[in-house]
């Protein structure tokens, strides 16, 4: 959306100009963002107030102007970016401009580029005669590549929460307590599934072994046949496990019908990732026959798409999981496109993994046990997030409970 | 005492056409506006108020209201920068007079259009200022560094009431009388949390200039056909000297634009 900045200066309490300027912004179906108020203290102290007005075209913005400027308010000049180059392969300059998840703005000369992806503890690459402005990983830098440096020329428009409707995003807001009316906020998750749905959104899921361990797979699955899943980020653990159930009926051992650890059963998981490394991976293994139910089963099945990111303490891993870190982070960030909903269940690691590459715009649930984790995700920046504390068997069941029933 | 500064109408005409009022086809009786003006003067007077004038030029046909030739706070003179080329050259000659009268003239920056008296009038401690048609806000804000004083800026919506002495008049109780509909809904606003104590003057009595007035203690002068507001005021202890007007009203002023206060206060606070 294209924007200018506006200053307005004087007694613009008292003479009720800067109520009015902003009523107009409004009326005029524009949005403003106050980026400075300093209000005036004495009664003869004059305020100042600096706002950033955008429009849905260039010419109402510019018809828009043009009436307040008459109001007194002034255009502010626009600043260009400073750029600087990357001193070596992998590394920024000084004073680089560290990116958040939000929907940002370079000022490039005369043009505003819009940075691409909205890729949160990034550098901004901006190429001239291309005019682009691509948020950057480390290893995407190249020497000599133009980078952002301070923070002058660059605009950040902040996430907009629905005015229209309350979903279940804002009537959570983002605290994590153990006191919400879960079943409430489990219902309205549903009808937020079925609108992205409806919406063409993308759902990802981000899953811990704690949905095998729990006893949650099955109404994962039923999620997954449903359609409500598009796409699926874990690690080792998650599909080990669930393969482990798939073949042994035992998640790390423990049978998951009768809750007893069978004899042997610690092995169970080796076996099973052994069993998946012989046939060459998830798929080759469902193509074979070998794997017959299951999460990963579902995934194959119905074109769930995956990414299964390795870590340290993994077994295996599996053929599938990929070990390589960066490696794994642009495979998942490949698949982010048309994502609109992220449900994070039962993983500190990867939850906040994924929250790093997640556009603000995404709307994200963390469901977990431990009220930690969704302080966690937010803390690292993704505070968008909303969190859930309760087990993950119960907020699945409920929630395939009330999608089933709306069906 | 405050002293007031008029312009006699030696030259005085409709000779072109910038607010809704002026129509060359409809010229000014030279003899009548001659018998008006000296009528204001008179009533002055006798009024007890010392009358100043300021030499006519010849084609500055509007010099006659003074009112336009700026703000007078103290010993300090804040010429108008017109926005109509065809009075901008008023503003040299009424900075000179002040100046040679001893008062300290302060240039608003020349892009910045402000016409005076006519969009700027005290009351209380507050200097209310008209803006859109004439004056612009960013002016407000220059004199409101000046003076270091409360300014109201206030839209003007209607343009057959372009100058703010044409629809408020202060008056020295805390009240005022004003046409409210030719504010819009945020001027009236502001205007009302500010002046609480307010006389609604009706648009029929309005079109007449009755609250171009001006008031000197309980005197109240103004054009003549506003009797309802000349009933509120009575009961109100003013003593109103209606006058007519006719001449003047087809250039679009009256009692208050032939009348620039000097000064208008003797301090901004």
């Amino acid at each position: 959306m294209p924007s200018e900045t506006i200053e307005l200066r004087g007694h613009i309490i008292d003479s009720l100009i800067l109520p009015k300027v902003l009523d107009e912004i409004i009326a005029r179906e524009a949005t403003f963002k106050i980026g400075e108020i300093r209000i005036g203290e004495r009664r003869n102290d004059q305020s100042f107030a600096r706002i950033e007005v955008s429009s849905p075209s260039a010419d109402e913005l510019d018809a828009l102007v043009l009436r307040l400027r008459q109001h007194g308010a002034e255009v502010s000049e626009k600043k260009t970016v400073q750029l600087a180059a990357a001193p070596a392969d992998g590394v920024y300059p000084q004073g680089f401009y560290v990116t958040t998840n939000q929907q940002t703005f370079v000022r490039v000369g005369e043009a505003e580029i819009e940075v691409r992806p909205a890729l949160m503890d990034s550098a901004i690459v901006v190429d001239r005669a291309a005019k682009t402005a691509t948020a950057t990983k480390f290893y995407g830098i190249k020497k000599g590549m133009e980078v952002v440096v301070g923070h002058q020329g660059i605009r950040v428009v902040p996430l907009q929460r629905s005015t229209v409707r309350t979903d279940v995003f804002e009537f959570m807001s983002s605290n994590v307590s153990v006191e919400k009316p879960k079943s409430a906020v489990i219902r309205e998750m549903a009808r937020e599934f079925k609108r992205a749905r409806e919406e063409k959104g993308k759902i990802l899921v981000v899953g811990g072994p704690a949905i095998v361990h729990t006893g949650a797979a099955e109404h994962f699955e039923k999620l997954i046949e449903w359609g409500f899943v598009q796409l699926l980020f874990a690690g080792n653990a998650l599909a080990a496990h669930d393969i482990e159930y798939a073949l042994f009926e035992t998640s790390l051992g423990v049978n998951l019908e009768e809750g007893a650890l069978t004899q042997h059963g610690t092995q169970n998981h080796m076996r099973a990732i052994n069993a998946i490394r012989g046939a060459g991976g998830i798929r080759q293994a469902v193509a074979n026959g070998l794997l017959k139910r299951g999460i990963m089963y579902s995934c194959v099945k119905r074109g769930v798409d995956f990414v299964l990111a390795g870590s340290i303490r993994d077994d295996g891993p599996l053929p599938d999981v990929i070990t390589d870190a960066i490696e794994a982070q642009k495979a998942m960030r490949a698949k982010l496109d048309g994502v609109t909903i992220a449900v994070m269940m039962g993983t500190m690691l990867h939850s906040i993994a994924v929250g790093n590459l997640l556009p603000a715009t995404v709307k994200t649930l963390c469901i977990d046990i431990n009220p930690g984790v969704v302080t966690k995700l937010t803390d690292r920046g993704s505070f968008q997030a909303v969190g859930l504390v309760t087990d993950i068997e119960p907020f699945l069941r409920e929630l395939t409970d009330f999608i089933a029933a709306d069906r | 005492m405050r002293k007031l500064l008029l312009c006699p109408p030696d030259y005085y005409g409709i000779e072109y056409e910038i607010n809704p009022w002026m129509s060359r086809a409809r010229g000014a009786d030279t003899a009548l506006v001659q018998k008006q003006w000296r009528g204001l003067y008179e009533k002055l007077v006798s009024l007890g108020r010392e009358v100043l004038l300021v030499p006519p030029r010849p084609k500055l046909p509007d010099m006659v209201f003074t009112a336009n030739a700026g703000l007078t706070v103290g010993k300090r003179f804040i010429p108008s920068n017109f926005r109509h080329k065809e009075r901008a050259a008023e503003a040299p000659f009424f900075a000179a007079w002040m100046e040679e009268h001893g008062y300290e003239v302060i240039w608003l920056p020349a892009d910045q259009f402000f016409e005076g008296e006519g969009d700027a009038l005290f009351a209380g401690e507050t200097l209310f200022c008209g803006y859109k048609f004439r004056t612009d806000v960013a002016a407000h804000r220059s004199v409101a560094e000046i003076l270091r004083c409360l300014v109201i800026s206030v839209e003007l919506v209607d343009p057959r009431f372009y100058h703010i002495d044409t629809c408020f008049c202060p008056l020295p109780d805390g009240s005022a009388f004003w046409f409210p509909a030719a504010f819009d809904e945020y001027g009236q606003r502001a205007i009302r949390s500010h002046v609480p104590d307010l006389i609604d003057v009706p648009e029929e009595e309005a079109v007449h200039f009755s609250c171009n007035a001006v008031v000197l203690d309980r005197e109240v002068v103004l054009p003549e056909g506003a009797p309802r507001l000349v009933e509120s005021l009575g009961e109100r202890g003013y003593h109103c000297h209606p006058l007519p007007m006719s001449e003047f009203l087809k250039a679009g002023g009256a009692c208050k634009c032939l009348t620039m206060f000097m000064p208008q206060r003797e301090k901004s606070s």
